[in-house]
């Protein structure tokens, strides 16, 4: 079985893919940040966030930039502010759907704007040209080996607890309003996963970068949704593309060093275009555009 | 072997009271909605609460829940304490007014049903025999195993009414509050659960109470009624309460109870004030064909 495999990865790939460091570690962090996204994904295409999802990212690019310019860990970083933005459109409370929007909307500039001028400072006080780059669009051979055993931290955290919270969580996100007469804490739950997301975010934000850390929270799981009919299911499917999709990245990306002189491509590129042809075929496979009206229970 | 908490259906036998109120107060958004509404109602009655559009039947109905805090008066469910702010999942079973399911949601009926049961829980849901047992029962007795494998959100509006009274009724509580269930039913399907309804009354001893704004789909399985106007209910058998003279009072001016083929037409006398916003004159809880 392993020596097939070896075999596969040989003939697929360039050698010595899997005996560099930087490709183990970065096989290691971005395989679990793309699982821990995945399963959180989920929930967070269920409640209809994933616009608040790319907000906490572009937020926390902010802190990405800022621990580049600080020398510190770009993960802390990344996971400071996106935790910080979700506390805080929490804590703006705001429940109907237009105006938390609007709300994220403009969290999301203020984060932005933040990171244009934290960039800024990175390009001209510091030598770091390329940290507008890794902050924005991940540059996943760079992930020091000291990131690895942080990153695991946070994503055993998030999976812990939304595994803890599983139930609740489904139930809320299928009907607020069944949750509520079945007894869920309606605040206490979205708070959960609000953090959850904040720490899935930090996750993706430092190895697709946090622009494209989107892409690894709603893609996966967007898809796995379309696949699965039931909620074991949806979580299976969306792991599975977010992880095959970053490990298949990664070994593109590692092989695209002699495609074009000089440089390799960069992994996000490579894990974003994975995740869209898989979530097209899908699609393409169900044979019909997505209905238009959801909730529309019909009258069958 | 019942979790505790969970009140089974037949607490006290025959008349057990299932559910009182008395004296029930709410105000929205600064205006007074309920005005000191009182009734009774005891295992395995079958209740309409029938009022015009913003009566305040969903009002009254999560309060009851314990999802709204009264601005005054008690409500008590089965032989349980007055409700106050509740630990723990209520005794009560509730299908809201409207419960939009996304097509795609990624969750076959049964698994709904499942989150009726233990969607409050923490921790992952393990397999289990007896879950499986409960969940497969509940779905046979609304008549569901033929669709309990495929994706809640694609069955159609009567299909997802009899999953979601599954989902409200598989931990068994001796109360079940329903929202306006038949107002997206065509009258065949609205007439299927009513029966099912009629039938879960007698035969699992669970009160019913649910919310419509015509009586007519209800006459034949109904047993008690409570009317809903200006803040103020009138109760009891359907014989007792569906009379010119009760439902006058209740609305402040004259109105006639009219019986044709069966069916109950409640007519106001020209010139009288209807309260109600939805402002179909003459006819109230009746259909005008
Ligand atoms: N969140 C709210 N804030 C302020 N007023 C509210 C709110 N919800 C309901 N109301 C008011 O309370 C009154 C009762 O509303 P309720 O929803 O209980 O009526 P209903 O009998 O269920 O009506 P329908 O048949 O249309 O469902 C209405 O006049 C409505 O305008
Ligand atoms: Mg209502």
């Amino acid at each position: 079985m392993t020596a097939a495999v070896d075999a596969v990865m040989r003939a697929l790939f360039a050698p010595g893919l899997l005996a560099s460091g930087p490709v183990r570690t970065a096989a290691a962090v971005g395989g679990g940040a793309a699982v821990v996204c995945a399963i959180v994904g989920v929930f967070t295409v269920l409640r209809g966030e994933a616009f608040a999802g790319h907000a906490l990212a572009d937020v926390s690019s902010a802190g990405g930039s800022l621990s580049f310019l600080l020398g510190a860990s770009p993960l802390l970083g990344f996971l400071g502010m996106s935790a910080l933005a979700a506390a805080g459109l929490e804590a703006a409370g705001v429940r109907r759907a237009q105006g938390r929007d609007l709300a994220t909307g403009v969290v999301l500039g203020a984060g932005l704007g933040l990171a244009a001028l934290f960039l800024y400072f990175d390009a001209t006080r510091t030598s770091a040209g390329g940290a507008a780059v890794a902050v924005m669009f991940g540059s996943m051979f760079a992930i020091p080996a000291s990131t690895a055993p942080v990153a695991a931290a946070v994503g055993l955290v998030a999976l812990g607890a939304t595994a803890w919270l599983y139930r609740p969580l489904l139930l809320s996100s299928v009907s607020p309003d069944l949750a509520a007469a079945r007894g869920v804490r309606l605040g206490a739950t979205s708070l959960a996963h609000a953090v959850v997301l904040a720490l899935a975010v930090a996750l993706a934000a430092v190895t697709v970068g946090a622009i494209l850390a989107t892409a690894l929270l709603v893609g996966p799981a967007a898809t796995g949704i379309r696949l699965a009919r039931r909620p074991a299911g949806a979580f299976a499917a969306a792991a599975g593309i977010g992880l095959g999709a970053t490990w298949a990245g990664i070994g593109l990306a590692y092989d695209s060093a002699g495609w074009t002189p000089a440089h390799p491509w960069p992994v996000s590129f490579f894990v974003v275009a994975l995740i869209m042809a898989v979530h097209l075929a899908v699609r393409g496979r169900a044979g019909r555009p997505a209905p238009a009206l959801p909730g529309d229970g019909g009258e069958g | 072997m019942r979790e505790p908490g969970l009140q089974t259906s037949d607490p006290g036998g025959e008349g057990a009271l299932a559910l009182e109120v008395e004296d029930l107060r709410a105000v929205l958004g600064g205006r007074p909605v309920l005005n000191g509404v009182s009734f009774a109602l005891e295992a395995g009655r079958f209740c309409g609460l029938i009022g015009s559009n913003g009566a305040g039947k969903t009002t009254l109905l999560r309060t009851i829940l314990g999802l709204q805090a009264p601005a005054g008066g008690t409500v008590r469910i089965g032989a349980g304490p007055a409700a106050g702010p509740r630990r723990g999942p209520p005794a009560v079973g509730y299908v809201p007014q409207r419960v939009l399911l996304d097509p795609d949601l990624p969750l076959r009926a049964r698994d709904l049903v499942a989150l009726g049961l233990d969607g409050h829980r923490a921790g992952l849901p393990l397999p289990s025999p007896a879950r499986r047992r409960q969940v497969d029962e509940m779905l046979a007795a609304v008549g569901a195993e033929a669709f309990a494998d495929q994706r809640v959100g694609r069955l159609s509006g009567g299909q997802q009414q009899r999953v979601l009274i599954a989902h409200a009724l598989v931990r068994r509580p001796p109360l079940l509050l329903l929202d306006e269930p038949l107002s997206s039913l065509d009258p065949g399907s609205a007439a299927e659960i009513v029966a099912l309804l009629g039938r879960l009354a007698a035969v699992q001893r669970v009160a019913i109470l649910l919310s419509a704004h015509d009586i007519n789909p209800l006459l034949g399985e109904m047993d008690r009624v409570v009317y809903l106007a200006r803040g103020r209910a009138a109760s009891g058998p359907v014989a007792e309460v569906v009379r010119g003279d009760v439902l006058s009072d209740l609305y402040g001016h004259h109105v006639d109870v009219l019986r044709v083929h069966g069916r109950v037409l409640v007519v106001v006398a020209p010139g009288g004030d209807v309260p109600d916003p939805a402002g179909h004159a003459t006819v109230v809880g009746g259909r005008e064909a």
